[in-house]
């Protein structure tokens, strides 16, 4: 059989021996560390017998709290992935010079650069933002739940087989060396014939109709399932971010696709859209990858300032200073994005009016940023500030961002960005804003909502521990690569000539090395914690003298989060009603409506990476009859119409009664 | 909601309720999710609408609209879909009345034209790769065979959606489930409608005039 060339291809496609990188030391060793891993995960799943329960109350959970709770953790699993690259870039980058090619092949560099971009946006940013959305949004509107609870386990899944797409990369073939937007004609099939930017494509859209019809879930949510009294003014802040946010993911998420679609189209097919001769045009491309592209900062952007809001309000102890200019600034900077898009390459030539609209409209998104940073600081001004670890996080962010902030005027500036385009400044830039803003506002998120979640508090030296290598960490490790920009160098370079260079990237991995004790810190914290929930223990439910609904019920909520719904009489409606005397109901409760379970969601998510490794590899029949099962499974599950249960009134009181008890005993 | 034990406008002095004792039944969100769905699907369009408009005059020295398209064909395919609507929404009618087997006759009835329109679609398609016109030809060809594939496709999951809904119809009867999947098909049917009459005017239409 091995001797027939032709079954093997049609067997395994382009699929042979050679794809297993065995030759890469460094791949081998993380192999091996991953299958020992793997191993003591499974086996402990195995020893604790947790299989059944595993499978039961989460994979095919629909409660949006622990769909919320596993997106986060794919987030942080896909974190040390990402930094991982992170750390290596930044060693070779010290080492590389006058002649030592450093420990990176510039084949493997390139693709380490791109997975870094892409796995930190669409696998760390994305689920963080979604699954804090996912488990703060129905609590604070008031809901049992999402509007469409499988639908949203649907999303996670996918975007979990998004996310082992590009993990196998790793192990099986390669990934793209192209960047994290895979610009043709580069990604073409005649200077990439390879199977790494099809990995890219591929990972990317299963991920990407999780995040889009994630996106459909939440608007729906919020605009439908508020609870009475709760008019679109009276929303939280963070619940307001996230409906812009939402209302972003569906307004671009359906562009990437296209695009990638057309991409895939000239890869598979042979057309002719980005290619450089027959018509073909590689700006196309970059235009509308953009179009999605620029949307997508503020998508990761929106809800990591309506955690600072939220964060500021609850530890200054007053309502947040001009909600109404909050909200009107955050839908401002929503249409804003839509129209800066080309400011991501002003070299493109397209003449000078064009650019001086684009650098003015990207100019004035600073102006409802800027009003956001003064609310902050009114609501902070003459507050009985609190420095909790959620507060510094916004603290530490107030200063970064604002840098960041001025740094993207800057480039903001045509003229100015000819000289700075694709330079190192331009990577301190946004690495600026997206580690000083997006990634602080998660563990801001993380540290405020954990014990609701969890029902004890993180533990707080070794989250200020956290906090501080990752700030003095930050600083070490960008602030030397503007210098760099400024003298010129170019990204994704791997090897360098000018030795006078080098004292800059030394300081900037001295810098990766601290935010890697900022990352161990977080672990060490959540280690500590976990040994130390019954010392760190929160029954009221409301550890931090909360303002929104969230902090009403009990930590963790109950799978029906609130036994009835709440009426809504105020902006900040629990301070509200802790103020207004609200006595929690203890008895009368009734039978409550919930969704059930089901298994499809992983069941198709599962099936759509057989789909994409067969797409990927050419092995045509397993693209085939996975797509044929994709169909049959989804429209199986159509045929299930039995899909929801109640609570029974008894089940509800005994779970209300325990925690009256837990109350009365904490008195 | 119950307005009797729900006060959402009280005094400031007294306790309001701060709750409702009775269970919220929030609007069903189906619709409204559905339409954000279309507009996201509606992007989709835009986008290939865009390729096109840049890249459809792309000819590479190949074939341009004038020498490829056969304007009685697609008159006859536009007038399958439109019939399709029209019948679609008679079916939509019927079930409003409860008559389920009239519902389901003309649910047949516009699976039938949306076929047909499948059948000449793909036949025009057959014609042009045939002719040395196919996909890879030119830029234009490209956006062309995008766009309009990228239509049919749907139309085609329409279909497939159809006949599913035309079992579940036909076994658990015009339930309140299957009302609410006909409504989404529905939307769903009448906007590939409308985003084919964009493809009608802009692509052929225009693209005969020169």
């Amino acid at each position: 059989m091995f001797s027939n060339p032709d079954l093997m291809k049609f067997i395994f496609g382009r699929l042979t021996l050679d794809s297993i990188p065995y030759h890469e030391p460094i791949l081998v060793a993380t192999f091996i560390g991953v299958m020992i891993g793997g191993i003591a995960v499974l086996g402990l799943i195995t020893y604790y017998r947790f299989w059944g329960a595993l499978w039961r109350d989460w994979v095919t959970s629909v409660d949006h709290k622990k769909i919320g709770i596993m997106y986060v953790i794919l987030a942080i699993i896909m974190l040390v992935r990402g930094f991982s690259d992170a750390i290596m870039m930044r060693i070779q980058q010290a080492i590389a010079f006058g002649g030592n090619e450093g420990y990176l092949p510039p084949h493997h560099y390139d693709q380490i650069f791109t997975a870094h971009g892409v796995i930190m946006i669409f696998f760390v940013a994305m689920p963080f933002v979604t699954g804090l959305m996912n488990y703060v949004v129905p609590l604070q509107i008031g809901a049992r739940d999402v509007s469409f609870p499988f639908l949203n386990n649907f999303s996670f899944w996918m975007t979990t087989a998004g996310a082992i797409i590009i993990m196998l990369s790793l192990f099986i073939g390669e990934f793209a060396k192209t960047g994290w937007l895979a610009y043709p004609p580069l990604s073409g099939i005649a200077y990439s014939p390879d199977v790494g930017v099809d990995y890219y494509i591929w990972g990317l859209q299963v991920a990407g109709i999780g995040t889009t019809l994630s996106g459909i879930n939440l608007i729906a949510t919020i605009v439908k399932m508020r609870a009475p009294g709760m008019t679109f003014m009276k929303m939280p802040v963070f619940t307001w971010t996230s409906l812009c946010t939402n209302v972003l993911i569906v307004a671009s998420f359906p562009v990437l696709t296209a695009v990638l679609a057309l991409l895939a189209l000239d890869r598979y097919v042979g057309t002719n859209f980005f290619t450089n001769d027959l018509g073909g045009n590689p700006m196309m491309y970059v235009n509308l990858i953009w179009i999605w592209g620029h949307p997508e900062v503020y998508i990761l952007i929106l809800p990591a300032f309506g955690i600072f809001s939220e964060v500021v309000s609850t530890f200054s102890g007053k309502r947040l200073f001009g909600y109404t200019s909050m909200i009107y600034a955050t839908c401002v900077i929503m249409i804003l994005s839509y129209i800066v898009w080309l400011h991501h390459f002003f070299t493109m030539g397209s003449g000078a009016s064009v650019n001086a609209f684009f650098g003015i409209t990207t100019m004035i998104i600073s102006i409802p940023t800027g009003a956001k940073m003064f609310n902050w600081l009114f609501t902070m001004y003459r507050g009985r500030i609190r420095f909790d670890v959620p507060m510094l996080w916004t603290v530490g962010f107030m200063v970064t961002f604002v840098i960041g902030g001025m740094t993207g005027v800057m480039l903001a500036i045509p003229p100015a960005d000819f000289v700075l385009h694709n330079s190192l400044f331009l990577i301190a830039h946004f690495h600026n804003v997206i580690i000083g803003g997006v990634l602080f506002g998660m563990f801001a998120g993380l540290n405020y909502w954990f014990p609701k979640a969890f029902g004890f508090k993180l533990d707080p030296f070794w989250g200020k521990v956290s906090f501080w290598f990752w700030q003095i960490g930050f600083f070490v490790a960008f602030m030397p690569l503007y210098v760099l920009g400024l003298m010129g160098v170019t990204r994704r370079v791997s090897q360098f000539e000018d030795p006078s260079l080098q004292i800059w990237f030394v300081i900037a991995a001295i810098g990766a090395g601290l935010i890697a004790l900022g990352i161990a810190a977080f672990f060490v914290q959540l280690f500590v914690s976990i040994r130390n929930r019954e010392a760190l223990r929160d029954l009221t439910g409301d550890p931090w003298d909360g303002r929104t609904l969230e902090w009403s019920t009990s930590s963790p909520p109950p799978e029906y989060n609130f036994a009835f719904t709440p009426v809504v009489h105020d902006l900040d409606c629990w301070y509200d009603m802790k103020k207004r005397g609200y006595k929690r109901p203890l008895g009368g409760f009734r039978p409550i409506h919930m969704p059930k379970n089901t298994g499809t969601g992983a069941i198709l998510a599962a099936i759509s990476i057989a789909f994409a490794f067969g797409m990927i590899w050419h092995i045509w029949w397993l693209a085939i009859i996975s797509f044929v099962a994709m169909i049959a499974v989804a429209i199986g599950h159509t045929f299930n119409y039995n899909r929801d249960y109640y609570i029974p009134a008894e089940t509800v009181t005994a779970t209300e009664n325990a925690r009256t008890r837990l109350l009365a005993g904490q008195n | 909601m119950s307005k009797t034990r729900t006060h959402l406008a009280t005094p400031e002095t007294d306790v309001p309720e701060f709750y409702q004792t009775d269970e919220h039944h929030p609007e069903g969100s189906t619709m409204l999710g559905f339409w954000i769905y279309l507009m996201s699907d509606c992007l989709i369009f835009a986008v290939l609408f865009a390729v096109y408009g840049v890249l459809g005059r792309n000819y590479a020295a190949g074939p341009s609209p004038v020498d490829l398209f056969d304007l009685p064909l697609v008159a006859v395919n536009t007038a399958m879909l439109l019939f399709s609507s029209i019948t679609y929404g008679f079916a939509m009618l019927w079930m409003e009345k409860g008559a389920k087997a009239r519902t389901l006759g003309w649910l047949a009835v516009t699976g039938v034209f949306g076929a047909i329109f499948i059948a000449l679609e793909l036949y025009e398609f057959h014609h042009l790769i045939h002719e040395g016109a196919g996909p890879q030809r030119s830029a234009f060809l490209s956006s062309f065979f995008a766009l309009v594939g990228t239509h049919g496709l749907h139309v085609t999951f329409g279909i497939v959606w159809l006949i599913t809904l035309m079992v579940q119809v036909s076994k658990f009867g015009l339930t309140i489930e299957n009302k609410r999947r006909l409504m989404c098909l529905s939307m769903f049917w009448h906007f590939l409608d409308v985003v084919w009459i964009g493809v009608f005017s802009f692509v052929y239409l225009m693209g005969v005039l020169g």
